[in-house]
């Protein structure tokens, strides 16, 4: 632990590499200065007000108040995954039920399973490294069904007047869009240790603790994201494709640009 | 005789935010029929066999299938009884066989080859057809193709919405043929056409223009 030597002093220095970045738009007028101010300042305030709840919470070490930081972090994500939705009916409901599901099964597997333990400082991160994917993937899997609807609008009407069921109508898109929520896991797996040292091995190195134990984490995380990320497009695919469809199953025109 | 019709339009009005589209049609189609539906372009045509396919709602007004709204059964079976065939249809996956399976999928059906194979003859395609890939038929075969997946279980009503526009004049033969063959075995027919030759050798019109029907059958 000796190794962490970072305070607010050095932090201030280290400011010098957001002002590298401020140099560079304004060399090459990319008027993304106010952007990076608001983003630094944004992320201080949120960064510390988040470390001095987790302070508050990891101290309390209380089950309640840590269901609380779970439920917030699963209603945050949601929320952000709902706006990507763009237009889709329902995106917040369905993103909701995507990544509380997707959370709870990874989440509980891992308690169950003995990998972490239900305690704060466990439960909060891991929480977030969970729900954040989730949310990512769904949002890519809303963005690639919102373009493959419009794309291949033609071949599901006609799938339609052939009296498919709108399941039948949209498998093709519901399977491409499923994929391409968990395919930048895929890939980010393939390449864990090669390219990348993922943020849990790193913290934990940072931390001082043995790399061979880091690993073990590090396989823990992959484990997990591979389980949410597909519990998470899964539900948030077949819950989305519905909304492209009224009840008399003809397709929204609406909703394809 | 007893006419029996299979659709009872009455006062039937479409419209999109301020435009209507279709204004307060009413018209009778019977049973077994083979109707030409004319009119110049963006009359409405289209939007009312649209409608009579389930494949959008009309605002106002009713629209009968052998005595009940349309919109009271349920519409994949109902899709199944009233087929509509696309002007510049799409096939399915990769290969011919996939868009033939494709309607017994819709089913839950066994996909039935030599079932399949008999209809590909009828729309003088041989069986090799079947595995070849959907980007190496021609136009013409890719439009009898479709319209195969339409009639391999044969519905009570076809719509075909300008089916033969840019086909040559064999393409067009050969579907002309496989229509009345199957008109004739009591299939009704609603064509949407522009072809001066289909519109003259036609025995029943409907006439839309402005989206209003000025003639009846």
């Amino acid at each position: 632990m000796s190794n962490l030597t970072v305070s607010n002093s050095t932090l201030m220095l280290g400011f010098v590499l957001v002002i590298v970045a401020l140099v560079i738009g304004y060399i090459e007028k990319l008027h993304i200065d106010k952007d990076i101010i608001i983003g630094v300042v944004r992320a201080i305030i949120q960064l510390s007000i988040v470390g001095y709840v987790l302070k508050f919470v990891i101290k309390a070490d209380d089950i309640w108040l840590t269901l609380a930081c779970f439920i917030i972090i699963v209603i945050n994500a949601s929320y952000n995954a709902g706006k990507r939705g763009n237009g889709i009916p329902k995106a917040f409901q369905s993103s909701l039920l995507a990544i509380f599901v997707g959370t709870t099964i990874t989440l509980g597997t891992l308690v169950f399973t003995g990998s972490i333990k239900f305690v704060p400082e466990q439960i909060v991160p891991v929480t977030g490294m969970i729900a954040s994917n989730i949310m990512v993937a769904i949002g890519l899997c809303y963005r690639n069904m919102k373009q493959t609807f419009s794309d291949r609008h033609q071949q599901i009407l006609e799938k339609l007047a052939l009296g498919a069921d709108i399941k039948l109508a949209s498998l093709d898109i519901l399977r491409d869009s499923i994929k391409s929520g968990m395919q930048p896991t895929i890939d980010s797996i393939k390449t864990l240790g090669l390219v990348s040292l993922p943020g849990m091995m790193s913290g934990l190195i940072f931390a001082g603790v043995d790399p061979v134990k880091a690993i073990k984490y590090q396989i823990m995380v992959t484990f997990m994201l591979l389980a949410s990320t597909s519990i998470g497009s899964i539900i948030s695919c077949y819950l989305g494709y519905r909304q492209f469809f009224n009840d008399r199953k003809q397709l929204k025109n609406e909703l394809i640009s | 005789m007893i006419v029996e019709k299979i659709f009872d339009v009455q006062d039937l009005s479409y419209q999109v935010g301020d435009k209507e589209i279709l204004k307060h049609i009413s018209v009778e189609i019977e049973k077994g029929k083979y109707i030409t539906v004319v009119g110049p372009s963006g009359s409405g045509k289209s939007t009312f066999m649209r409608i009579l396919a389930s494949m959008i709602s009309q605002t106002s007004g009713k629209a009968l299938f052998e005595g009940k709204p349309i919109d009271s059964y349920e519409p994949t079976e109902y899709r199944q009884r009233v087929s509509y065939a696309f002007q510049q249809p799409t096939l399915f996956g990769k290969t011919v066989r996939d868009n033939l399976t494709f309607p017994f999928e819709v089913r839950n059906k066994e996909f039935d080859e030599a079932k399949v194979k008999q209809y590909l003859k009828m729309v003088n395609l041989d069986e090799s057809y079947l595995d070849k890939s959907v980007n190496d038929v021609s136009g013409g075969e890719k439009q009898r193709i479709a319209l195969l997946r339409n009639l391999i279980f044969p519905p009570e009503v076809l719509i075909t919405d300008e089916v033969t526009a840019g086909l040559d004049v064999e393409n067009k033969n050969i579907v002309h043929s496989m229509l009345k063959e199957f008109n004739q075995r009591g299939l009704t027919i609603l064509r949407v056409t522009h072809d001066e030759s289909e519109i003259e050798a036609a025995h029943d019109k409907i006439t839309i223009k402005n989206g209003e029907v000025v003639n009846n059958v």
